[in-house]
């Protein structure tokens, strides 16, 4: 058997094992981030310092009695929360993770870290995140609970509202690095400008980092924009009537979503794998050397994530009609006006 | 390799069923729906052509079809919903009001 | 051997798809189906060198039309109405549209296959007259799109604002007694 496409074959098993591992971790994270912004400790009983406090809780829920109200629809019910979790798990496919690499010489010709790459991922990974807003609304509606539903509704109306904003957002980076394939994207960001700044999107893209960074938010139902899920935290939210099994994996995809946001972000704005920090540092020949980018990947992406965590734990949350009114009367102007400055600077710079 | 004619029959068969739909269905989403399905295939018998006579202007149709039918189905839509708030029936044949 | 294996899977299933959503009694289940049908499609577009425009469809056909397309279904709640008393029997049954569409449509189907199958020169393999570079690249079809066709593209946005307001001037309650 071909070892390099053993290796292909592996890569993209650890990329799926990475992205479950991911929500498991992100669970523990958040408690004990929250914990420690709270000044208490998150979960401390389980395994040293609650380390294994994620364990506890998956055996937890998969013990629970699996329960399906009579009028729910049968067949939707189960498939709401599948569509979800398969929609935030095909949607890293096209996001790489690292450079080509060869493993110092073990393969004969360079694999490249991620899942696959084709040559108009970054839309892939927009349309199959558009897909995901199909799991939370037939959630809502196969509960046959009003709650349920009206929950539902605004859940995927706010998703799809921010859904314009976040591909304007993206439409500016793709003017700027002249593809719409993610692998290149991040390598048209290598190197410095006078041998300080790092290539990186970001610096020319400022406004088009915050309005991505608040549209990825909004999209996953995070932070300050989770008023479908949190308002009727008393009562309902598209998952109320869901039981063990069948609800920690809406968790689990919006967690993988959050995670797959944060990928792309640092895969199109914080220049991927390459480089360490904002400026020129004496590591970042030895990261491509030795072929450690994907450290630095998982340091920036663990930065954002860490950022996702905190604006869910220091700010208030936005009511429905002020979430609605920010995304398409600030966020998509503003938005739309970052795509046209960038294409005439794209025009003037480059002829 | 898949012949040419392989994509047209089954653009046929797209576009008769959903010629179907329209006839034999009496609920006005559904219709709505199998206007889609006629439309989806008209877009596979343009990307075929246009990949067969390695024309770019083939997708380039089905880019605009598509947003078209974006448009038609708004706007059907809400017809539909104005529709329902008259007569609370989504059966085609509840609206005959007209008819002599 | 691969490539018609895919070509027969994602044809099989846009039929079968399209075929459920004209004999499904409930709107919601037809709107799924037709979601699965699309993106079989999008498989066959991608057979046919054209990733874009595959992309295109499962991003505005499947995730907004599709979704706009729900959202009415269940604002209506359409499948819990009383339908008209022939409703009740399943679509298929009813006698006399079964034999007139169904009629119709199997006429259409082999009208058109007859009429492919005699025309000369079309059983020569998509691929085989030239290659994929030209087709499927993003970067020549949106030069061609933005140099030939801009006023069409234009044409086309100013269709979309005028159909914006008009499905917002429809669906809008009527103040006051009507």
């Amino acid at each position: 058997m071909d070892l390099t496409l053993v290796i292909e074959l592996l890569i993209i098993g650890v990329t799926f094992f990475m992205l479950i591992n991911a929500s498991a971790v992100l669970v523990l994270a958040e408690r004990k981030i929250m914990g420690f912004m709270q000044q208490r400790y998150g979960p401390y009983l389980v395994g040293p310092h609650g380390v294994l406090q994620p364990l506890a809780d998956i055996v937890k829920l998969l013990f629970k009695e699996e329960l399906r109200p009579k009028g729910a629809d049968k067949w939707l019910f189960t498939l709401a929360p599948i569509l979800s979790v398969t929609a935030a798990f095909a949607a890293f496919s096209t996001v790489p993770w690292g450079a080509e690499t060869t493993f110092f010489g073990l393969l004969d010709r360079p694999v490249k870290l991620g899942v696959t790459d084709v040559n108009v991922g970054l839309l892939v990974i927009f349309a199959i995140t558009s897909m995901g807003v199909y799991g939370i609304v037939l959630a809502g509606w196969s509960s046959n609970s009003k709650y349920s539903l009206f929950g539902g509704l605004r859940a995927s109306a706010q998703m799809i509202s921010y859904e314009l904003s976040y591909a304007t957002a993206l439409a500016a980076v793709i003017l700027l690095a002249g593809t719409l394939s993610v692998r290149e994207v991040v390598d048209s960001q290598a190197g410095t400008w006078f041998g300080i700044v790092q290539h990186w999107w970001i610096f020319l893209q400022p406004v088009g980092f915050i309005v991505y960074a608040i549209a990825g938010v909004a999209e996953t139902n995070r932070a300050p924009f989770d008023f479908p899920e949190a308002e009727q935290e008393l009562v309902a939210g598209y998952n109320t009537e869901y039981s063990s099994v069948r609800f920690a994996l809406f968790p689990q995809a919006e967690y993988i979503n959050m995670a797959t946001m944060s990928a792309v972000a640092t895969d199109l704005y914080l220049g991927g794998w390459h480089g360490l920090l904002p400026f020129y540092t004496p590591v970042d020949p030895l990261i491509e050397q030795y072929g450690l980018g994907w450290l630095a990947f998982l340091a920036k992406v663990g930065g954002f994530l860490f950022f996702y965590i905190w604006m869910r734990w220091t700010l208030p949350r936005y009511r429905y009609d002020q979430l609605m009114h920010f995304g398409w009367k600030f966020l998509l102007p503003v938005s739309v006006v970052n795509l046209i400055l960038t294409a005439a600077g794209v025009l003037y710079f480059n002829g | 390799m898949i012949p040419l004619s392989n994509y047209l029959v089954v653009s046929a068969i797209l576009f008769a069923l959903g010629t179907c739909g329209v006839f034999m269905r009496r609920n006005l989403i559904t219709i709505l729906l199998s206007i889609e399905i006629m439309l989806n295939a008209v877009n596979l018998t343009f990307v075929a052509f246009g990949r067969y006579a390695a024309d770019v202007n083939g997708q380039i149709i089905v880019f605009f079809v598509i947003t078209v039918a974006a448009a038609e189905a708004a706007v059907g839509l809400a017809l539909v919903i104005a529709l329902f708030r008259h007569r609370e029936s989504l059966n085609p044949d509840a609206f005959t009001s007209l008819k002599w | 051997m691969a490539e018609t294996f895919a070509f027969y899977l994602f044809s099989g299933l846009t039929i079968v798809a399209s075929a459920l959503v004209i004999g499904q009694r409930n709107p919601m289940y037809s709107v799924l189906l037709l979601v699965a049908s699309f993106g079989a499609m999008a498989g066959l577009f991608i057979q046919l060198d054209a990733p874009f425009v595959a992309v295109v469809l499962i991003i505005v056909y499947a995730g907004a039309i599709m979704v706009l397309f729900l959202f009415v279904v269940m604002l209506l709640n359409a499948p819990q109405e009383d339908a008209l008393p022939y409703d009740h029997t399943h679509p298929f049954r009813h006698p006399v549209l079964m034999r007139f569409g169904g009629l119709l449509a199997v006429l259409l189907v082999v009208q058109l296959s007859y009429a492919l199958l005699r025309t000369r020169d079309l059983h020569v393999a998509v691929a085989g007259r030239s290659d994929a570079s030209v087709v499927s690249s993003v970067a020549e079809l949106g030069r061609v799109l933005f140099e030939r066709h801009v006023f069409a593209f234009e044409a086309t946005s100013i269709l979309i604002l005028v159909a914006m307001v008009g499905a917002v001037v429809l669906a809008r309650r009527e103040s006051g007694q009507q």
